[in-house]
């Protein structure tokens, strides 16, 4: 169950969109939400069908065309996407229009782009792509969903090319929604201190990170993603330790054997618990680094985790600025990264990420 | 070589019954579930039939043990009771160590039956804000697989009106792939003024009851629903009792309009013959179709053409059963998987409602009675979503 | 009726979001769908709620809706025809 990383198709808070570039310049944020660096959509996406699109409708395709540029491909073989709030932008436009005018005289194109498989379709109907298409929604799952259903296709099919996306966008009426639920910090924090205020929440984020995924080895490839598991409610850090154990135990691997641990740390003082545990208990002799002070919290941050794997291992370097612990061994080659995240200790994934 | 996947229990509530049992007395005396509606407060009530459950959040909570139902979403008290009519007809226990058992749901609207509610008070804090908590698609998968104690794998699936037979697909690759050994699959969806309202602002909606594969259809009927299907493999389901095998499905895009099929029907097409060549069966020997038939002007066109395109000159007998249970829109495929179980089950046919006059681009009409006298072997169902996300199951008796 | 034609082609534009034209460029008499403007189902949709809220004319079926929607003018005659004062 493992595919290449061929090829990539990065929106996000930071200057991601060019693939030539790997955070030569880190963009802090001074806020409470962190939004993307957006590339010129004329470029991907002709003016007639730009005029309806969302903006995370925009981003979706265009990280996608991205993509598929990067990997060389015109169609892939199958579309498989993920995002926990779907398109909420045109849910917002079209509930807020159904309540101001009384459920009159409403505009349809909003209502038809707000379900939650709208960027596959679009992708589909662009590419006039016939093939598999589906799209998952479990929350901070979503991502490792769609990336476990395009490995059980490429073992049935491996000579297919699968584009696989994650993709979320920050919503303004959701966003001071959950602002008030206390989901953010209360106050702007820098982001790339996001770790350091010894406060409860954190900062939101999103972005569109695609990979077009493949059997063949390529000089071209980024990477080889081994392994992906998700995890629903384990019992405490223990038994998370023990699944990890055994996660990189069934790919013959030991926790010793992690050049670098990712972690989805947030700042929020209460939720990084878990990972200040395993960072001391479990980790503790690896190099560890962390990334959403880069894309903030956001269903599928983990998608961004994956571009940053997959670049490290490309590019045999770590940027000082997601580093958090240098355990590296000098002249050792960065071979096996271990990407983790979890959400109230309720889900948790693993993705294990190598060169090739 | 595939392994091979059993249904081995299912569950169902919709207009048409509560559970299995109320649902086929409903089919075999053609009871539909469409009448005026009764529980969303909208300016539409006197004008568009839907095909409700007549039971409130109240009355679902009571009979599911939900203690808050005014904290709970109507697509998690659907879905709570399907599953568990589903898991205990399969005499599923996910404690059981030697197995992995996971959950794959549905849903198109998630908790926005809750959301559009509370929408505009989400300011005013507790409890209104705590609606954001369930608004999104996997919390009624959380809490059935909470309810019945799945932890092994979970996840959730949204692809418009074909995602809960994706979700069904989704489920048995998960099967054959290993990660699991036996899966809830299947979708919740509720009545919300939010969908009633998109889908009249695309002016699909029939203002009387849908005839689909009718010459003069108008458009289709909302309804609600919730159903699941206990998927196991070879191993897990030995020495249950069996229902019936999954023995194909196909997953297409239609990749022509964001709303509407291709003309020729390429997707459905497309979706019918992967679900056929994964079978192993010819189109002669497919029994029946329950066909994804919403009566609008669009689909039944484009679903009848593709099924001339694979079938004729031997097209088998063909129905919608929409009439009675209405478009239970991400609950569908689901609710049509178990409806053609039924089918395979009981050695029948349901019939069309509604019909009158064929298309006339069409060669066929759908079956106008109820059939009992066929040997019913292998049923294909179809369902086919927005975003021209095209889905075929097909069951077969074993 | 020249003042209905450009009132229209300024809202067309707008409920269409077809920023990248302007008045001038839409032919009064030329197909609005298809070649033309390349419009499609969803803004015939949009072009029935726009003639609803802007000038009180209904459509019921949108099958109607295609010889209504053909092109500026026959817009305009429609609206004309059918608005009531």
């Amino acid at each position: 169950m493992e595919a290449f990383i061929r090829g990539i198709g990065n929106i996000s808070p930071q200057y991601t969109y060019n693939n030539a570039f790997f955070l030569e310049e880190v963009v802090p944020h001074h806020s409470i939400r962190m939004l993307s660096r957006e590339p010129d959509y004329k470029e991907y996406i002709k003016p007639i069908q730009l005029r309806r699109m969302s903006r995370v409708l925009k981003m979706g395709v265009t990280a996608a065309g991205i993509c598929l540029r990067d990997a060389n491909v015109e169609t892939p073989d199958a579309i498989i996407t993920a995002t926990g709030l779907g398109m909420m932008e045109d849910s917002e436009k079209f509930l807020t229009s159904m309540i101001d005018k009384g459920e009159r005289l409403l505009n349809p194109t909003s209502f038809i782009q707000s379900t939650h498989n709208t960027v596959g379709a679009y992708i589909a109907v662009m590419l006039k792509c016939n093939k598999y298409n589906f799209t998952y929604v479990h929350n901070f799952l979503s991502f490792e969903s769609a990336l476990t259903d395009a490995f059980m296709r490429l073992e049935e099919r491996p000579s297919e090319r699968i584009l696989v996306g994650g993709i979320e966008g920050i919503a303004e009426i959701y966003f001071q929604i959950t602002g008030s639920a206390g989901f953010w910090k209360k106050e702007p924090v820098e982001s790339l201190k996001l770790l350091q205020y010894d406060s409860p929440g954190t900062i939101a984020g999103e972005g569109v990170a695609f990979f077009l995924l493949t059997k063949r080895p390529d000089p071209g490839n980024y990477a080889l993603i081994r392994d992906v598991r998700t995890i629903y409610k384990p019992g405490g850090p223990k038994d998370i330790q023990e699944k990890i154990d055994h996660f990189l135990d069934k790919n013959k691997l030991d926790v010793r054997d992690i050049d670098l641990v990712l972690l989805g740390l947030n700042g929020d003082v209460e939720h990084d618990r878990i990972y200040h545990w395993l960072q001391e208990n479990c980790f503790q002799q690896n190099s560890q680094a962390y990334f959403k002070h880069l894309c903030g919290e956001h269903y599928v941050a983990s998608s961004f985790a994956l571009w940053m794997a997959a670049k490290v291992l490309k590019y045999q370097r770590i940027p000082q600025a997601i580093l958090l612990k240098d355990n590296r061994t000098p002249g050792k080659p960065i071979r096996n990264t271990l990407i983790y995240n979890q959400n109230k200790n309720i889900t948790h994934s693993l993705m294990l990420v190598s060169s090739c | 070589m595939r392994g091979r996947i059993f249904v081995t229990g299912i569950g169902i509530i919709s207009a048409i019954g509560k559970n299995a049992g109320e649902t086929l007395e409903s089919l075999r005396n053609s009871r539909s579930g469409v009448g005026p509606i009764t529980q969303l407060d909208t300016i539409y009530k006197a004008e568009l039939p839907v095909a409700e459950v007549r039971l409130s959040n109240k009355e679902l909570a009571e009979m599911t043990g939900v203690a808050e139902y005014q904290l709970t979403t109507r697509t998690t008290l659907l879905g709570l009771i399907a599953a568990r009519e589903t898991a205990r007809h399969a005499g599923l226990d996910p404690s059981e160590k030697q197995f992995l058992t996971g959950i794959v749901s549905a849903t198109t609207i998630g908790g926005m039956d809750k959301t559009e509610i509370n929408f505009k008070n989400f300011e005013k804090g507790w409890p209104y804000n705590h609606f954001i908590f369930t608004h999104d698609c996997s919390d009624s998968t959380e809490k059935i697989a909470d309810y019945l104690g799945i932890r092994d794998y979970l996840t959730t699936i949204s692809t418009a009106c074909s995602s809960s037979a994706n979700a069904v697909i989704h489920g048995a690759q998960l099967i054959r792939h290993g990660i699991v050994d036996r899966v809830l699959a299947g979708g919740t969806d509720p009545l919300s003024k939010f969908t009633l309202n998109g889908f009249h602002a695309l002016l699909i909606l029939d203002k009387n009851p849908c005839k689909p594969f009718d010459r003069d259809r108008m458009g289709l009927n909302l309804g609600e629903g919730a159903a699941y299907l206990v998927l196991e493999s070879e191993r897990s389901a030995s020495g249950k009792k069996v229902l019936c095998e999954l023995k194909g499905y196909g997953n297409a895009n239609d990749a022509y309009h964001q709303t509407g099929s291709s003309p020729e029907g390429l997707g459905p097409y497309l979706s019918m013959k992967e679900a056929l060549e994964m079978s192993g069966l010819g189109p002669k020997a497919i029994d029946y179709i329950n066909a994804h038939g919403t009566g609008t002007d669009n689909n039944d066109l484009a679903e009848g053409i593709a099924i001339e395109k694979i079938f004729a000159p031997h097209i088998p007998p063909v129905s919608s059963t929409k009439p009675l249970t209405g478009h239970t829109l991400g609950a569908a495929g689901a609710v049509e998987a178990v409806i053609s179980i039924m089918a395979l089950t009981q050695g029948m046919v349901f019939p069309n409602l509604n019909f009158r006059t064929r298309i006339p681009e069409l060669s066929f009409e759908p079956v106008k009675e109820l059939t009992e006298t066929k040997k019913v072997r292998n049923v294909m169902s179809n369902s086919f979503g927005f975003g021209g996300n095209d889905s075929t199951l097909i069951f077969s008796a074993c | 009726m020249e003042d209905l034609i450009l009132k229209l082609k300024k809202e067309i534009i707008n409920v269409l979001n077809r920023e990248d034209i302007t008045p001038e460029d839409i032919d009064t008499e030329a197909p609005l769908f298809g070649d033309g403007l390349g419009l499609d189902s969803i803004d015939a949709l949009e072009l029935i709620v726009l003639l609803e809220e802007n000038y009180g004319v209904k459509i019921e079926d949108p099958k109607e809706g295609r010889k209504i929607f053909n092109s500026v003018k026959t817009m305009a005659e429609y609206i004309q025809k059918h608005q009531k004062n």
